[in-house]
């Protein structure tokens, strides 16, 4: 069995609690192709954050272990640049000495000229170009995201992580943001994986999206595959015959069945496997289709 | 109506120039009636009462003390210049001594949960001491009088340096020591890159903290050792019986004072930033 570049097996968060103990999350086993943009959605307390800080090495898990590139990860590294929901940028630095800051540290050998140059290309591609001498606290929401993304892709890290970057966005922000992010991904093909509570977002963004359980007991349940053609853009893609197939598929994974499947089969612990789906190829039952369509909004507010 | 400031400035001077009437007015020297007799004469004039002298009369000698305030002759004649640059000398020195220790010791404390409970104890008995009851032990083990005055100082301007800087470091949002995590940024680079300009706002809190007491006590601690600086001079002319100068070192006194915390108001304003 060839191993894939990023590779999380058998990462389990527990607690001890007075009696037995609390299982957030178990026998999670995930693979992450190199190039590959995926995402995991699944309801708040499954522990989708703390699989992302485990990966960034950032936290620990109970059980498991994650391998990248053919190596344990066993803290924070410049391989994996993280973007969290609350952009984490120095307020006292400018915009550009925000994603400078990450190209320094990255490129230590690099003079000034150069962490400068590189610093402004990547500002310029999420469209900040023009405030490159704003401090986090002058710009807005989405602005302090889009300089976070673009120090993240300026380190190109092997493996770039975002915890529901977008969350604290409008939708018109979020939306515009989205269509930077495909754009930088486009021209870098960076490894992401992306925490996001926007079944539309993952859809548009990612290769493969992965559908966690409710917690406690969560894990990771499916495995989808998202075939929709690329370059995608939010005004097309929704018309592609496939789209509302797959966006059923989710929604009714997220409404029903990670409930109905959680916890299950806790008692032999190992065997659990992945299932691996690609709604385009399900026989049209008719009945998913129709009912799942009116309730969009039910998974954006979990 | 004009700006709130002009308003602001119009009002205080209506306020300085009430002041400075009622305070003139009721200390003029009684008029001279009739010939002095030799014992009034002797007295120097009729002026019997002791007086707190008006303004005019304080405005006058301070006129005369600022248009030459480096002068030198002898021990107890010496400008008001020479005196407040005594003073500032030592404020600074201690202040600055205190800072080299605040600092740094502030940081281990703020970064290690186990040094900020071992030391806790100590801060907290050691900072309510008056800076004046260290003087005779300053005194008798340093064995000199201009030393144990920037002992006071330091021991002064250390605590709040120390707390704030201790708090600030503590108080670093855990997002960015994360960010200096991912980044691998090493301890060194950590503290100087992340913590110290997040917790710099706070840091120079204490310190403006720090050079108000240390003005405050500088004052006290120079009448105590004497020979130079602006509090030896308030008791030297108090001893002097001149009161024009008590008075004017008082303003002086206050006027220096401000200037520091301007001073470290502007540097407080380069670190501060916006979340």
């Amino acid at each position: 069995m060839s191993k894939s570049f990023v590779s999380v097996e058998g990462l389990a968060r527990k607690y001890p609690q007075k009696e037995g103990e609390l299982v957030v999350f178990e026998d999670v086993n995930i693979g992450i192709e190199k190039g590959e943009f995926v995402c995991i959605i699944g309801h708040s307390g499954c522990g989708k954050s703390t699989i992302l800080n485990v990966l960034a090495g950032l936290d620990s898990p109970s059980a498991g272990a994650v391998i990248m590139d053919g190596r344990e990860v066993s803290g924070p590294s410049l391989d994996r640049g993280v973007v969290f929901q609350n952009y984490s940028l120095l307020p006292w630095l400018t915009a550009l000495q925000n994603v400078s800051f990450g190209v320094r540290a990255r490129f230590p050998q690099w003079s000034k000229q150069q962490v400068n140059d590189h610093s402004k290309k990547f500002l310029e591609m999420v469209g900040l170009g023009h405030s490159l001498e704003k401090k986090p606290s002058q710009l807005s929401g989405g602005m302090r995201q889009r300089v976070s993304i673009a120090r993240a892709f300026a380190t190109s890290p092997k493996l770039l992580l975002l915890d529901e970057p977008f969350g604290a966005l409008d939708a018109l922000t979020r939306g515009v943001i989205q269509d930077e992010l495909i754009k930088i991904w486009g021209e870098t093909h960076q490894t992401v994986f992306m925490i996001t509570h926007d079944v539309d977002e993952a859809i548009l963004l990612a290769d493969r999206i992965l559908l966690m359980t409710n917690g406690p007991h969560a894990r990771v349940a499916e495995s989808v595959t998202i075939n929709l053609p690329r370059p995608r853009q939010r005004a097309s893609v929704v018309k592609d015959p496939g789209y509302y197939k797959i966006r059923n598929y989710l929604v009714n994974f997220l409404v029903e069945r990670s409930g109905e499947l959680a916890g299950s089969g806790g008692e032999e612990s190992g065997s659990f496997k992945t299932l691996e789906v690609d709604p385009t190829q399900l026989a049209d039952t008719g009945e998913t289709n129709n009912s799942m369509v009116e309730m969009p909004d039910l998974v954006a507010s979990h | 109506m004009q700006s709130l400031n002009l308003r602001a400035a119009l009002t205080s001077l209506v306020f300085l120039v009430v002041l400075l009437g009622l305070w003139e007015a009721f200390n003029q020297p009684p008029e001279a009636s009739g010939e002095l007799s030799e014992f009034e004469l002797l007295m120097g004039g009729a002026d019997q009462e002791a007086r707190v002298p008006p303004p005019s009369q304080v405005l006058g000698h301070a006129w005369d003390e600022l248009s030459n305030p480096f002068y030198d002759a002898g021990p107890n004649d010496k400008g008001i210049g020479i005196q407040l640059a005594y003073s500032l000398y030592r404020v600074l020195t201690g202040y600055f001594l205190a800072a080299l220790i605040a600092i740094p010791l502030g940081f281990v404390i703020g970064m290690s949960p186990l040094m900020y409970k071992a030391l806790n104890p100590f801060i907290q008995v050691l900072r309510p001491i008056s800076p004046l009851a260290w003087m005779p032990l300053a005194l008798f083990i340093i064995k000199d009088s201009e030393q144990s005055a920037i002992f006071v100082i330091f021991i002064c301007s250390i605590w709040p340096m120390l707390i704030n800087t201790a708090f600030g470091v503590a108080n670093v949002r855990k997002d960015w020591i994360k960010v200096a995590q991912t980044h691998e940024l090493g301890a060194l680079k950590t503290a100087f890159q992340v913590i110290l300009p997040a917790a710099a706002p706070t840091i120079l809190t204490g310190m403006r903290i720090s050079i108000g007491i240390a003005w405050l006590v500088i004052v006290a601690a120079e009448m105590l050792v004497g020979g130079t600086g602006i509090g030896y001079y308030v008791w030297n002319e108090w001893n002097n019986l001149d009161l024009n100068s008590v008075i004017f070192s008082i303003l002086m006194i206050g006027v220096v004072g401000m200037l520091l915390d301007l001073a470290l108001g502007a540097v407080a304003k380069l670190v501060q930033y916006e979340e």
